[in-house]
């Protein structure tokens, strides 16, 4: 699973009509210092959306809640009202990001799959672990479940789409929707499969992994390998974001090492 | 600018005249009857009488000393001189409860446990020592547990401990972790039965073919003894993070509210609860809303309030119907659009909730506000005191840091005249209802003597810094206090910043 779709899936996860299909904008990575100066003493986060550092500003803090949401999520417990209100913190912005156009689609979707098709194929992914179950039988879904199972093959059509795209610096370090941070927290009772698999998976809920996902180090999933594809939170699926803004990252590191 | 209270003035019940202030200024710290204290001091801000009774700290060693030893820690308690510099995580207190008296105080720790503050008797040739608090007794509520089928490691750090009023010689309380609540008896011996000729030394029955003689056993006087005994342990009935339990005015139940739930439990029966309320959707994508802290009302059985991260409360009357899904009374400000921002409901979301003791009035605390409402008018607070205006412009900061979702909570006074609550750097504020005065004050190993007059803090907002402000960017954000309790009916808090236990009093005493 790539990066970008990733970011689809949190806009499947939220649900947002219109727009269902949008990948974040993203052209510019903040480096550090820019990123703290525009944090730091900054008032304008209220304000009107006239200068572009308020897009800039927003962006900001779009990341940085989806980098918590991407921690909370990594937890077995997490604190379920602060997740929350995260939760509702990234919705407000993509709400608002949908309404003054912020939340455009870049690349148009191509290949023969529609662009819900990606989101759905998404979401199973996102899922796999539930599903497995049966405890959660998702009606929109498909036959397709054990494919996508398996995770996409690097060199898939699909992720060739993506990977075209991903030089736009997409955030394929948080690949996770809504739906399944939510579902995580909603995960109390792991049957015994996934109890299985969250005790392999066991090193997946250290920070040291998800920076290591975030990095994309870890090596993709093997193609019919279902068992990484099932691992569960905080082992994001690995992108091919190696091009990823050392800026960023830097970033990212600094908000773990402080919280 | 301290001002230590010499000798002089703390053994006469009189007070000085330089404290005295003018004919018809009132203090603001009204006495529990409602009338006003008759004295505050000037310090310069005119505002506050506070002095340092104690400090107290609640390190691991004191749980872990022998009686013997314990009474060195009262003294060191007392002296102010011992240094904990190496205070760890489990020592941070994470909730302070006096009982419904004010001669006990109990707090629990992130170490899963529970130490207890008894009151110094009074005495004559004593007085400088009143309102002082000794160690009565510590023990281990919680231990850490581990939940082999959810995979799940449970914290054993004490999330709320609450009193039972008193019925005879022994005290109860009930402690909480995240998901277990206990109910534990603390009692004194001073006696122990001798010469049963029954047992054996170890306590095992004798074969009945070798007694030969019936002795009546004797009770001897002994070294005061405190124990506490768990006598019941309510466990297995929340998902969630238990966030509150609260003691019904039946005396005979208690609810616990988590993140999604509360439940109904009576005193007597481990085995099964009632649940009243239920917020958690079917499908968990749906989650919007979070329970944040529930109360029963002091004087009505059937009701009680719990709020929300979305800045609301609901009053809930259990007369009518069992499961309280439906509200009664439903308590929201409107939003002031000119504040809005990403962070509006996040900084709205409720940390804690109060009854006022009449139980006309519910405080609740949000991330910069504290607001009293009126249980006859749902549309908006009576009173709205902002505690920390000046991080408005900051929220992005405290938002990365995380410090946003910190949980403040607040108290009444005796007289529900005065409400308290914490703030960063070690500040807590309180807000007089009748003269709308405020003040901050610092709780600091530094900045505190025994005996001396709390100084007023001041937190300079933007333009120029003056002597003995402090400015924003200055404050240190580690330094919390959330958790802080008012004695009873006395002008005495306890105050709780990170491992340190301060109670002060107002000069008054």
């Amino acid at each position: 699973m790539e990066g970008p779709e990733s970011a689809m899936a949190v806009v499947a996860g939220l649900r947002t009509p219109e727009n269902v299909t949008c990948v974040l904008p993203r052209g510019t990575m903040f480096a550090r210092g820019l990123k703290r100066k525009c944090w730091d003493g900054d008032e304008d986060v209220e304000g009107a959306p006239a200068a572009p550092s308020y897009s800039l500003q927003r962006q900001s803090l779009l990341d940085m809640s989806l980098v918590k949401l991407q921690l909370c999520h990594t937890l077995v417990e997490p604190n379920l009202c602060r997740s929350v209100l995260i939760a509702n913190t990234v919705r407000q912005i993509q709400e608002e990001m949908t309404q003054d156009g912020a939340w455009q689609l870049p690349a148009p979707p191509v290949a023969g799959r529609g662009p819900l098709d990606h989101l759905v194929s998404t979401e199973i992914l996102c899922r796999a672990a539930w599903e497995q179950q049966g405890q959660r039988p998702a009606p929109d879904l498909p036959s397709e479940l054990p494919g996508a199972l398996g995770a996409p093959a690097p060199g898939s059509a699909q992720s060739c789409i993506w990977e075209a795209d991903s030089s736009r610096g997409h955030r394929g370090s948080f690949p996770k929707s809504l739906d399944q941070i939510f579902e995580t927290l909603e995960s109390r009772a792991p049957s015994p499969v996934e109890g299985l698999f969250a005790d392999a998976g066991g090193p997946y809920y250290d920070l040291d992994a998800v920076l290591t996902g975030m990095v994309g180090g870890k090596s993709g999933p093997g193609g019919g390998d279902g068992l990484q594809a099932l691992a569960p939170a905080g082992a994001p699926p690995p992108s091919a974001s190696c091009k990823r803004d050392l800026g960023e990252l830097d970033h990212v590191v600094e908000i773990l090492v402080e919280t | 600018m301290l001002l230590s209270l010499p000798a002089l003035h703390l053994q006469t019940s009189e007070y000085h005249p330089l404290f005295q202030l003018p004919h018809g200024r009132l203090g603001p710290w009204c006495s529990p009857t409602g009338s006003p204290a008759p004295l505050s001091c000037e310090t310069g801000c005119g505002e506050g009488s506070w002095i340092l009774v104690c400090r107290l700290l609640v390190p691991t060693q004191v749980s872990l000393l022998s009686m013997e030893e314990d009474i060195d820690t009262r003294k060191i308690n007392n002296s102010f001189l011992r240094d904990h510099s190496y205070a760890t995580e489990a020592d941070i207190i994470s909730t302070v409860e006096f009982n419904h008296t004010g001669e006990l105080l109990a707090t629990g720790d992130k170490g899963g446990r529970v130490v207890i503050f008894q009151r110094e008797q009074e005495s004559k040739n004593q007085v400088h020592r009143r309102g002082e608090y000794n160690v009565y007794s510590t023990f281990q509520s919680h231990e850490p547990e581990f939940d082999y089928l959810k995979s799940l490691e449970i914290e054993e750090k004490i999330n709320k401990i609450r009193w039972l009023p008193q019925q005879n010689a022994a005290y109860f309380l009930l402690s909480t972790n995240d998901k277990t609540v206990k109910l534990w008896k603390v009692s004194e011996r001073d006696k122990r039965p001798e010469g049963y000729n029954l047992k054996d030394e170890e306590g095992r029955l004798r074969d009945p073919a070798t007694i030969t003689t019936l002795r009546v056993p004797v009770l001897r006087p002994m070294d005061l003894m405190v124990e506490a005994t768990p006598r019941r342990v309510f466990a297995n009935a929340h998902t969630y993070h238990i966030n509150s339990i609260s003691v019904n005015s039946d005396y005979e139940t208690y609810m616990s509210a988590d993140d999604l739930r509360i439940n109904l439990w009576n005193f007597e029966i481990t085995n099964q609860s009632f649940n009243i309320v239920d917020i958690k959707p079917a499908n968990m994508e749906e989650l919007t809303e979070v329970i944040t802290a529930a109360e029963f009302h002091p004087h009505h059985c059937n009701t009680f309030v719990y709020s929300s991260s979305k800045g609301t409360i609901r009053l809930c009357d259990m007369r009518a119907s069992a499961l309280c899904d439906r509200h009664t009374k439903f308590f929201e400000e409107p939003e002031d659009p000119s504040n809005r921002s990403f962070f509006s409901e996040i900084i709205s979301s409720i940390s804690d909730v109060k009854f006022s003791h009449s139980g006309r009035y519910i405080m609740t605390r949000d991330y910069l506000t504290v607001k009293v409402w009126d249980l006859n008018m749902e549309s908006r607070p009576i009173e709205t005191y902002q505690v920390h205006d000046y991080l408005r412009s900051k929220l992005c900061s405290l938002y990365e840091n995380d410090c946003i979702f910190d949980k403040f909570e607040c108290v009444w006074n005796g007289s529900d005249s005065v409400i308290m609550t914490g703030s960063y750097n070690n500040f807590f504020r309180m807000f007089d209802r009748n003269t709308k005065r405020d003040v901050t004050l610092e709780a600091s190993r530094e900045n505190s003597k025994p005996r001396a007059i709390l100084k007023p803090r001041k937190v300079c907002v933007g333009g120029k810094r003056r002597k003995d402000e402090i400015s924003v960017d200055s404050l240190d954000f580690s330094k919390k206090i959330l958790h802080t309790a008012w004695h009873p009916s006395e002008n005495i808090i306890a105050v709780a910043a990170t491992n340190n236990l301060y109670i002060f009093q107002d000069k008054v005493n």
